[in-house]
């Protein structure tokens, strides 16, 4: 079980996550908040401490670039091989629509991976 | 219908500029989340689950197709080429990017369309009977009396913090196709009975408050039971005025005037609203004839040919065609003009969300409107589409244009006729998915004979306790809930929207997700084995109650 920063952009509200782009020299909490449309794409803190090192870093970041809003921890679990929140609303939240499965994010990535990027 | 005036086109036109600057702030970040937030809801943008959404109002569920064909360019280019029509006779974008929605409003604007008041503490959209102006039982058109609300409440300076939202419905019919009793004011047009209600004759309102569903579900009480229609926008400025003043603004949940006709009682509250109305019935908010007469000339009616009642047409292709004949019974009601009907077009395919409608969808509609219907559309708030004056010998081709474009299902009013909200699958407030739960019980009622069998009958699903879907008011009502982070389902029994409005009872414990088609079907079973004569479902349950029901679902009454 870990966790992961959730949040919406801004710009046209889609479901972001964050990563840490660390400077090699700052260390873990001495990063950049790099937004992701991808859980895959995203950090996962494995304890409660670099999880609110991630969570500040994604505010910090809110409350500057104000890029993205409503940030706030997600529990994600590792299910054969790959990353899913723990409770239905956030699974939802990064995958899509269950009732329209053309266009959530697991669509967006998989027209990604066709289009070979 | 209704035309925009200088002083119309100028609000909206103005509103959208201004929408325009305050989202270049935002993104600019010389506002922040928390200052833009009122602004943007003001303008009907929300943020859900996977984006933004955008709601647009559709002022009593009537447009006409260049108004819709705009609605399906918005999805196309803005959006992923669908929207989603509301209980409240809306249209929703689930997908809109918030630096282009002051393009989406300037597009509406065209259009004479906006999404004004369709969120807040407001006056929001007045909703009305689908068929008004073509349906056989109507004593007048209601959308008079709808525009009439609509001028009085936008942007009124008195009533825009309201201690809640507020929503108004006006039917002009005695069946009652726009659930006036589960609305904060409900206004039933009627005729006066020259015993002290009206002149014998005179058409007026009875007046209904105190409706509502939510987390506590109410049937708005008769608190006047005439009003001449002159009276109308004095009679409701005293109700928001007493509304504003006792209206509990401490607690959101006891916020709405429901609580406040509860609490205060509602022949005390009759009564403020008569000493406040005793103030200012003489103002400037009494109606003169020459305006009633200036919005009326906006809704007269298009000029119908003079037709046989009957069509060979439509006649004939019935006796060889059953899926047509099924088509016509279910979804085709009748008009006040000899040789007409109005098509209903259902947005409830088996297995697809209801009310969805693609960009594709919606532009055939329109086109069909021209063709068929004077060029009007009506949405209802089961979440259909209507096209209100078609020829009846016309009836046979529209219905194949239908089927080609999968517009065709015929089960208006039936079972797998569900009104649902967006539930977990788009709503940031949800508790459960409500459209799994829908599209499945229309695949396994997918069947039109099956459907045919079980005849009218209402299921309403909600995903949390707000109740978007109505499931109060549902024959069968299925609410989502959040069991320890599992969705999980109650279901209700014997609730009613209509003239004989009641509110469901719950029927036991809730159920997964899995198991709910099952229970319904189950119901539906009952149901079929208990009924007499041309019963339909909340008939029989009124007279059986909920044992036998109890007891086929839990193996116990
Ligand atoms: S009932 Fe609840 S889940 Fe459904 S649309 Fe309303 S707020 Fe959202």
């Amino acid at each position: 079980m870990g966790q992961v920063v959730i949040a919406s952009r801004l710009s046209d509200g889609l479901v972001v996550f964050l990563r840490d782009k660390a400077d090699p020299s700052g260390g873990a909490g001495n990063g950049r908040a790099d937004w992701v449309l991808q859980l895959a794409d995203a950090e996962v803190a494995d304890d409660d401490s670099r999880a609110a090192e991630l969570l500040a870093l994604g505010e910090a970041d809110g409350a500057a670039i104000q890029s993205v809003v409503d940030i706030y921890l997600i529990e994600v679990e590792e299910e054969t091989g790959q990353l899913r929140p723990t409770k239905a609303r956030e699974a939802i939240r990064c995958f899509g629509p269950t009732v329209r499965p053309d266009l959530g994010k697991l669509a967006l990535a998989e027209r990604a991976l066709a289009a070979g990027n | 219908m209704y035309h925009y005036d200088e002083y119309d086109h100028a609000l909206v036109k103005d509103r959208v500029a201004q929408f325009r600057r305050q989202v270049e702030r935002r993104l600019s970040g010389d506002l922040t989340e928390e200052q833009f937030r009122p602004l943007r809801l003001m303008n009907g943008l929300y943020l859900q689950l996977h984006a933004y959404m955008l709601r647009v109002a559709i002022p009593y569920g009537t447009l006409d197709s260049r108004q819709l064909r705009k609605l399906a360019y918005i999805a196309r280019r803005y959006d992923k080429g669908y929207g989603h029509f509301t209980t409240r006779q809306n249209l929703q974008y689930n997908w809109p990017k918030l630096e282009e929605t002051p393009d989406i409003l300037a597009e509406l604007a065209e259009v004479e369309m906006h999404a004004i008041q369709t969120s807040g503490n407001c006056i929001r959209n007045t909703t009305s009977d689908q068929y008004a102006g073509a349906a056989a039982d109507e004593i007048e058109d209601p959308r008079i009396w709808c525009e009439i609300v609509r001028q009085w409440s936008t942007l009124h300076p008195e009533f825009s913090f309201l201690p809640r939202k507020f929503k108004v419905a006006i039917t002009g019919s005695e069946n009652d196709r726009a659930a006036v009793r589960v609305h904060d004011i409900g206004l039933i047009m009627k005729h006066g009975d020259g015993e002290g209600a009206g002149e014998a004759g005179e058409v007026g309102f009875e007046v209904i408050v105190g409706g509502g569903l939510g987390r506590t579900p109410f049937l708005g009480k008769t608190i006047r039971p005439f009003l001449a229609k002159e009276d109308l926008l004095s009679y409701l400025e005293a109700i928001l005025r007493t509304y504003n003043m006792l209206g509990r603004r401490d607690n959101k949940y006891k916020a709405r005037i429901k609580v406040t006709l509860h609490e205060t009682g509602a022949e005390e509250f009759a009564r403020l609203v008569e000493e406040e109305w005793a103030e200012i019935k003489e103002s400037s908010l009494k109606l003169p004839k020459p305006e009633m007469d200036r919005i009326a000339a906006h809704f007269v009616p298009p000029e119908f040919r003079a037709l046989e009642s009957r069509a060979t047409a439509e006649e004939e292709r019935a006796a060889g065609d059953p899926a047509f004949a099924s088509w016509v019974r279910n979804n085709i009601v009748e008009h006040k003009a000899s040789g007409y009907a109005i098509a209903n077009i259902s947005l409830k395919p088996v297995g697809l969300p209801p009310g969805d409608a693609t960009s594709e969808q919606m532009d055939l509609v329109a086109d069909l409107a021209d063709e068929y219907s004077f060029g009007e559309i009506r949405v209802t708030h089961t979440q259909n589409l209507v096209l209100p004056h078609v020829e009846r010998s016309r009836l046979p081709e529209l219905y194949d244009r239908l089927l080609a474009a999968g517009l065709a299902t015929a089960n208006v009013g039936l079972l797998s006729d569900i009104i649902c909200c967006p539930g977990l699958d788009y709503c940031t407030l949800a508790s459960a998915r409500s459209i799994p739960i829908s599209t499945q019980i229309s695949e396994r009622f997918a069947d039109q004979g099956r459907l045919d069998l079980v005849g009218q009958m209402q299921i309403k699903i909600s995903g949390c306790i707000n109740a978007c879907g109505h499931h109060h008011v549902g024959h069968i009502g299925i609410l989502g809930v959040d069991r320890k982070g599992e969705e999980h389902y109650q279901i209700q029994l014997g609730g009613s929207a209509s003239e004989d409005a009641s509110l469901g009872k719950i029927l036991g414990r809730g159920f997964s997700a899995d198991q709910v088609v099952d229970v319904v079907e189950q119901l539906v079973d009952v149901y079929v084995e208990l009924r007499e004569g041309d019963e339909r479902f909340i008939d029989t349950y009124r007279r059986v109650g909920q044992a036998p029901f109890k007891e086929k679902v839990y193996g116990t009454a």
